[in-house]
């Protein structure tokens, strides 16, 4: 019961918040005016560079990809407004006893979910923009061995239980969607600060405690042969815009994003469309493993701070109770087994 | 770094000044006035490293053989003359406990497990890192284990909830940036040596540019659940003046899955 007010009360500010913000994200849809000049000044710090500093929110329902059966770019604000209701009261059911969803925490009661985060409205059906059919363009014979490589070595690791190296990045503490780059929204916590100094911007993630240290200053790329999880950004200001482009990823691991290769160079472009709106597009260039380049378009919007510390592999019971159980379970079927002689 | 080179003309203006009235009177180093930001407090942006033997030890310690025997002299403890003011006040409880970490050091040692540093752990690890600073948010980056700091300048409040890093509330005394921090667990310690605090520590840290290229470090730290009266730490800090330094990623959590993780590994089907 309580959960549900909970979700109730949430409910009834979001779509408050969706009336009072429709109208302004629907001028500004893509990070520009639909209709002519843009309408909004944006803030500048000491120095003279667009002021994006404070606590950011890239929640979000609108799927990368664009859901089968959807041929539009974009939903009417009454169609969104009525998924997001949906998507809101669906997250807000008790979950099932039993379900690995009802073991873990419950969003919702901690105020995690989609629908009590910060949210900009987003009218698009799906964040890919390019490809214009809001799908990821093909891969490359490349990129299908490559990929295929990769879910053979998972094979070969054995099941998802038998060693921490086996389960995704996540659950591991090591690498998050929020983390990226690119910076993707999970089901919670998608918050972000941004720090601005000279000739550094710092965006700290909350999840993982990831300070992502991106200079502005011209500084060349690290070398080829330094390969890091979160890759080498480089900033620069392009008029208003910061763009980010990284390189030097690794592919030391079974996993990759969207089964990108670690020769992927991503350019982030980031732009302060409203007081309350970053809006976030990226573009990802991987000829090894696509046929073309693709982009996809969140927008981030204001949220309120601190951001804490979120000291996830310290307090990591879940991936030892996980291999543990796995264990456990083995034993119990061998002890149950009769002595076969 | 274009600042650098204005901090080298301040650095020429200062001793120009200095070396006629200051230096002689005083006797102190402390007359340097360091580079501003726009908001007119010293600029501290930048990356740094201590150059100490006091993450074996913070206390004076002799040299001795390290704990993994292959790796012989490579992984073997520098001996160091501490950076704190004499031997730590421990309660007699706390000192045998903290013997008990040190016998027990290589499974005890957070560090091992790519756990959060801790403050003031963090500041004197054999690892880079870099102040980004804002007239309202000083971020203190470690590239061991990604620690992050965020020291608040105007919206200072309690701690509202414990961490391996503690919560920081910072302002300036004249050209010392003051860090007051609190809000800690009681898991992080303060070197390999197994000295320890519990959840009650509190440090109070003073940094001041000494030059283009240092920083003055001091700390006080009380915590009296653990130690009869506070005590200090207090090192030279010193900038990485390569021109091309930067923190590299130290994602740790990989390297010691093995270690955490292993004896819960499927055994090998015979």
């Amino acid at each position: 019961m309580r959960h549900r007010f909970i979700a109730a009360t949430a409910l009834g500010g979001l779509l408050v918040a969706l009336l009072l913000v429709a109208p302004m994200g629907a001028q500004t849809q893509g990070g520009r005016a639909l209709s002519g000049a843009p309408t909004y000044k944006v803030p500048r710090t000491a120095d003279g560079h667009p002021d994006f500093q404070g606590f950011w929110n890239n929640t979000t329902y609108t799927p990368l990809e664009r859901p089968k059966g959807i041929d539009r770019e974009f939903f009417t604000k009454e169609e969104v407004v009525e998924q997001m209701k949906r998507a809101a009261n669906e997250e807000a059911e008790q979950t099932t006893p039993g379900t690995v969803a009802d073991v873990h925490y419950d969003f919702t009661q901690f105020g995690l979910d989609r629908s009590q985060a910060p949210l900009a409205l987003n009218l698009r059906t799906s964040l890919i923009v390019d490809p214009p059919d809001g799908h990821l363009p093909p891969m490359t014979e490349e990129g299908k061995r490559l990929n295929a490589a990769r879910a053979e070595a998972r094979k070969r690791a054995g099941a998802i239980t038998d060693a921490a190296q086996n389960q995704p990045l996540s659950v591991r503490c090591i690498l998050m969607d929020r983390d990226g780059p690119p910076m993707l929204a999970g089901a919670y916590n998608n918050n972000y600060q941004i720090v601005q100094a000279p000739d550094t911007v710092m965006i700290l993630v909350e999840m993982l405690h990831s300070p992502r240290i991106i200079p502005t200053n011209g500084r060349p790329a690290l070398p080829a042969s330094i390969r890091q999880i979160e890759g080498s950004s480089r900033g620069r200001w392009d008029g208003d815009t910061l763009v980010i482009e990284t390189t030097n990823f690794t592919d030391m691991f079974m996993f990759a994003f969207q089964g990108a290769s670690a020769d992927m160079k991503l350019t982030e472009r980031f732009t302060r469309t409203s007081d309350d709106t970053l809006t976030y597009r990226f573009t990802v260039d991987d000829p090894k493993t696509w046929t073309r380049s693709w982009t996809a378009e969140v927008p981030w919007k204001k949220a309120i701070g601190p951001i804490f510390e979120h000291a996830c592999h310290e307090g990591n019971y879940s991936l030892t109770n996980l291999l543990r159980g796995a264990r456990e379970d083995e034993k119990r079927a061998r002890e149950a087994k009769p002595a076969s002689k | 770094m274009p600042w650098l080179g204005r901090s080298s003309i301040a650095a020429v203006g200062v001793i120009a000044a200095f070396s006629l009235a200051a230096l002689p009177v005083s006797g102190q180093a402390r007359a340097y006035r360091a580079p501003r930001t726009a908001d007119g407090k010293p600029n501290l942006n930048g990356i740094y490293q201590a150059i100490t033997e006091a993450y074996w030890d913070i206390e004076a310690h002799s040299a001795a053989p390290g704990q993994i025997f292959e790796l012989g002299a490579s992984n073997a403890v520098m001996g160091g003359l501490g950076i704190v003011d004499g031997p730590l006040p421990y309660k007699p409880e706390a000192l045998a406990k903290k013997k008990e970490n040190y016998a027990h050091r290589i499974t005890l040692d957070p560090e091992v497990k790519c756990y959060l540093p801790g403050t003031p752990r963090g500041m004197y690890m054999p690892y880079p890192f870099q102040i980004i600073q804002t007239p309202t948010y000083i971020m203190i980056v470690s590239s061991y284990a990604r620690a992050v700091r965020t020291i608040y300048m105007t919206d200072h409040k309690e701690a509202p909830a414990d961490s391996w890093m503690g919560w920081s509330n910072g302002h300036w005394e004249g050209d010392t940036l003051v860090v007051d921090t609190t809000g800690f667990n009681d898991q992080s310690w303060f070197d390999r040596a197994g000295n320890f605090h519990s959840d009650q520590l509190h440090v109070v840290e003073r940094i001041t540019a000494t030059d283009a290229d240092h920083l003055s470090y001091d700390a006080t730290i009380e915590d009296p659940q653990t130690f009869t009266r506070p005590w200090k730490i207090s090192l030279p800090v010193y900038r990485r003046v390569e021109k091309n330094a930067q923190l590299l990623e130290f994602n740790c959590v990989p390297f010691v899955e093995d270690l955490i993780y292993g004896h819960l590994r499927k055994p090998p089907s015979k």
